[in-house]
């Protein structure tokens, strides 16, 4: 099974935008993965407005904007937005050159999802937004110099970052002065357990209800990115590891995939096999322990164990195939880093077995139960539009009733040939997003099901390629030529050719994409990574304004933001 | 307005915005839904929150909800707990476990690694540290004066252990590692080759398996076959030659 992306599809759409705008003004890249345009940053905002309105084009949901620093080139910058069009499962690359000198601008009326991305961009490259309500540094400390993720920024440098430069909370009040000494304002976090450890919400009250709210982020974050680029490509996974730690196999997953398109190595169909199962264990993984926490977060402490027994058990298996349980590294590029453990079948269909009862008494529990219904319907309710727009993916999505699922409309590894659904629901409550959750444990357990029953496929576990993947021990000790490749690829890395991509997987809380530039040399030139809990996060503030601060706890739960991997 | 907590809250649970039952339940989209879904306008604009039964508004499913937790807590009172005593009891791991290195030796005690670099390069978290020396043996030219890992860095992926061409490094199922200071979190090559790591029970991530052996018999055993057939082949042609002169 080749993990080469299909073909660019036809774009009769895009041509008709193409059209509208001056020569010049934009200019397609070929030969790219995906449809490329090189865009003047001066018809930029027109252009993201035509193209989400224009019926032919549709790009409903902005994906990714990560910036690229090429320090020789004039203008030195590039702004890279990543779109995509739901309803045409198509997708669209925007690269605007631009200098720090002038200014980008602010695309928040067209795709909310922006906010936070733009300020990731001025945080990371020193890119200035024009018409951004908040253009502040939203990873890094407020006392920070410098911007992370240009190429004269030395990556080993150290900050002492003390209390003097601290992050002023912004609040976007309703204008009514007379309640203004009503009002109190509650910090909680970052070190509180119902931020889940490392989130700071500043929340403006009334009584007990949320006027306005702002978050902070960033206690987490280690500049995974920066970090990639000073690290050869194999050396990255252990990184991406600690993005969704609780699903860190899906990570592997996505970014090996990334890798390997730009390398156009072929993944035996055994590490396929082995990739789509155990993806599927760490989705029912991440999903239970979501769905756990909200509920303890909601004071359902009993739910918190009958989720967290079948969590252990799916770690043992990891554990067996790779030697760690949380941070596994189980993906290499080119497939595997060590063959199936000998039990693994049967260790599967333990799992199979045990999984399901802890999932109906769960939902025996609380599904009907006025109690947790009181708590969440209606609460944090989103529709699907406004989710869209604010660049939702994932579970979260689907219960807001839009069926966007990777798996579905991208295909990749084995999910085209198994049978299996995507659930969605319409209530885009806490409520629903609990329920969507428990629907696709079952559905990955089905999946899981069906490839159990075709057996292991025959072969190896990781590419047979020696410019990719070590060769086995065995070789290494008794062949010159094999030791001879262990060290180059051990001294060397993986020389993956001059090219960029953008490669996807669905992540356990949503679109996880990995935008890999390569310059032909050991490391990557720039490594992209796609957050989905990064814009769900962004959505927060508006979410919980208006309900009260208990409702604020839960749906934070029910939003499953992973703050290694919102944070880098 | 007053300072008093206001009780609207954020669910308003039994409200009439609820309009329709949730058709989408395991809803499928298929290709006769695809024009559904097309355009922007099709996104649900207003959300349809789950509506209560009857039943559940007189909160009788917390009956079956208590049942369940009784038939665990029975379960529980006379069956065995997934709960694990530790320190007494310990979890057991798999023999890949990926705990506290170990540098093996050879047969006379001296340490079997060769100073060559590999793990110090191929480490993401670089925390080892090496300095090599001449060793007096010239067949094995070098080894490790200093061989450290910093314990605190080191994020225990294995990269060392694939990187290593000696079987020098190897992991153990060691994983509970407790220091007071923080120069004790250098694991220098006296804590690293402690004898007692060599217990097979003990042993973790490391490239030879006892049930891999015959996989890995069978393998060298095609790897000779190929050099003879070389060998071999070579011998033929030469004699071919031979005969041609």
């Amino acid at each position: 099974m080749s993990t080469i992306a299909s073909p660019p599809r036809p774009e009769t759409g895009e041509l008709a935008v193409l059209a509208k705008f001056p020569a010049g003004s934009i200019t397609p890249q070929e030969g790219l993965d995906q449809p490329t345009w090189i865009v003047r940053r001066e018809i930029l905002a027109e252009l993201a407005r035509e193209l989400r309105d224009n019926p032919a084009t549709r790009f409903d949901l902005m994906l990714d904007l990560g910036g690229v620093d090429f320090p020789d080139r004039t203008p030195r910058f590039d702004a890279v937005y990543h779109l995509y069009s739901i309803p045409r499962a198509a997708r669209l690359r925007l690269k605007v050159p631009v200098d720090d000198t002038d200014p980008l601008p602010s695309l928040i009326p067209v795709w909310k999802a922006c906010n936070w991305f733009e300020r990731e961009l001025y945080d990371m490259f020193g890119l200035t937004i024009e018409g951004h309500p908040n253009m502040r540094r939203i990873l890094c400390h407020e006392g920070f110099e410098g911007h992370a993720l240009r190429k004269d920024y030395d990556a080993a440098r150290r900050w002492i970052l003390t209390e003097d430069k601290i992050y002023q909370p912004h609040f976007d009040l309703p204008n009514d002065e007379d309640d203004l000494f009503e009002r109190m304002t509650v910090n909680i976090g970052p070190s509180h357990p119902a931020m889940h450890g490392t989130f700071r919400l500043m929340a403006v009250l009334d009584g007990e209800t949320i006027v306005a709210s702002d978050v902070e982020i960033g206690y987490l974050h280690r500049c995974f990115e920066k970090m990639s680029e000073t690290h050869n490509w194999q050396q990255v996974i252990p990184y991406t590891d600690r993005l969704n730690y609780c699903s860190s196999f899906i990570n592997n997953v996505g970014y090996c995939r990334t890798v390997e398109q730009l390398l156009g190595v072929e993944v035996p169909p055994k590490a396929v096999w082995a990739r789509t199962i155990l993806s599927e264990f760490s989705r029912i993984m991440d999903h239970c322990v979501c769905n756990g926490t909200t509920m303890v977060d909601s004071g359902g402490l009993t739910n918190f164990w009958y989720m967290f027994q079948p969590r252990e058990e799916i770690y043992g298996l990891l554990e067996s195939c790779c030697g760690a349980r949380l941070t596994v590294s189980y993906g290499r590029i080119g497939g595997l880093a060590q063959d199936l453990p000998p039990d693994f079948m049967e260790r599967c269909r333990h799992l199979l077995a045990i999984i399901p009862p802890f999932v109906d008494d769960v939902e025996r529990l609380v599904e009907k139960n006025r109690i947790w219904i009181d708590r969440s319907v209606g609460v944090a309710a989103i529709s699907g539009e406004e989710a869209v727009n604010w660049g939702w993916t994932g579970p979260c999505l689907r219960a807001s009733g839009v069926p966007y699922d990777v798996r579905r409309a991208h295909p990749y590894d084995l999910y085209d040939t198994v049978d299996w659904d995507v659930p969605v629901l319409y209530g885009g409550d806490v409520y629903d997003r609990f329920r969507i959750r428990m629907l696709e444990i079952r559905e990955s357990l089905k999946i899981i099901r069906q490839l159990l029953d075709r057996g292991i496929p025959e072969g190896g576990h990781i590419t047979s390629d020696p410019h990719v993947a070590l060769p086995p021990k065995e070789a290494c000790y008794n062949q010159m030529e094999a030791m001879i490749y262990h060290f180059k690829l051990i001294m060397d890395g993986i020389q993956v050719p001059e090219g960029e991509c953008y490669s996807m997987v669905e992540g356990a809380n949503g679109e996880l994409g990995f935008y890999a530039i390569s310059d032909g040399s050991s490391k990557p030139y720039r490594l992209k990574c796609r957050p989905p809990c990064f814009p769900i996060f962004s959505t927060f503030s508006r979410l919980i304004q208006g309900g009260s601060l208990s409702d604020a706890i839960v749906s934070l739960g029910g939003l499953n933001v992973i703050a290694g991997e919102l944070e880098r | 307005m007053s300072a008093l907590p206001s009780s609207t809250g954020g669910a308003a649970p039994f409200d009439s915005t609820r309009i329709e039952q949730d058709e989408g339940f395991r809803r499928r989209p298929n290709a006769a839904d695809a024009g559904k879904w097309q355009g922007l306008a099709n996104h649900p604009k207003v959300t349809r929150p789950y509506r209560p039964r009857v039943a559940e508004r007189l909160y009788l499913p917390l009956v079956g909800g208590l049942l369940v937790t009784l038939r665990h807590f029975v379960r529980n009172l006379f069956g065995k707990l997934p709960t694990i005593q530790y320190p007494e009891e310990r979890r057991n791991y798999s023999h890949r476990f990926r705990g506290h290195h170990i540098l093996t030796t050879r047969p006379d005690g001296s340490v079997r690694c060769v100073a060559c670099y590999l793990c110090a390069q191929a480490c993401p978290a670089e925390c080892i540290h090496i300095e090599a020396a001449e060793h007096p043996d010239v067949n094995i030219e070098k080894y490790p004066v200093v061989y450290e890992i910093d314990m605190l860095r080191c994020i225990f992926c294995g990269y060392c252990v694939d990187a290593c061409p000696e079987e020098a490094i190897i992991m153990s199922n060691n994983y509970d590692m407790a220091y007071f200071h923080r120069d004790q979190t250098i694991a220098g090559k006296a804590e690293l080759m402690k004898p007692f790591t060599f217990d097979e029970n003990l042993l973790g991530y490391r490239p030879r398996y006892p049930e891999e052996d015959a996989k890995r018999a069978k393998m060298r055993r095609e790897a000779f076959n190929l050099v003879e057939a070389a060998r071999q082949a070579k011998a033929k042609e030469e004699a071919a030659r031979a005969a041609a002169v």
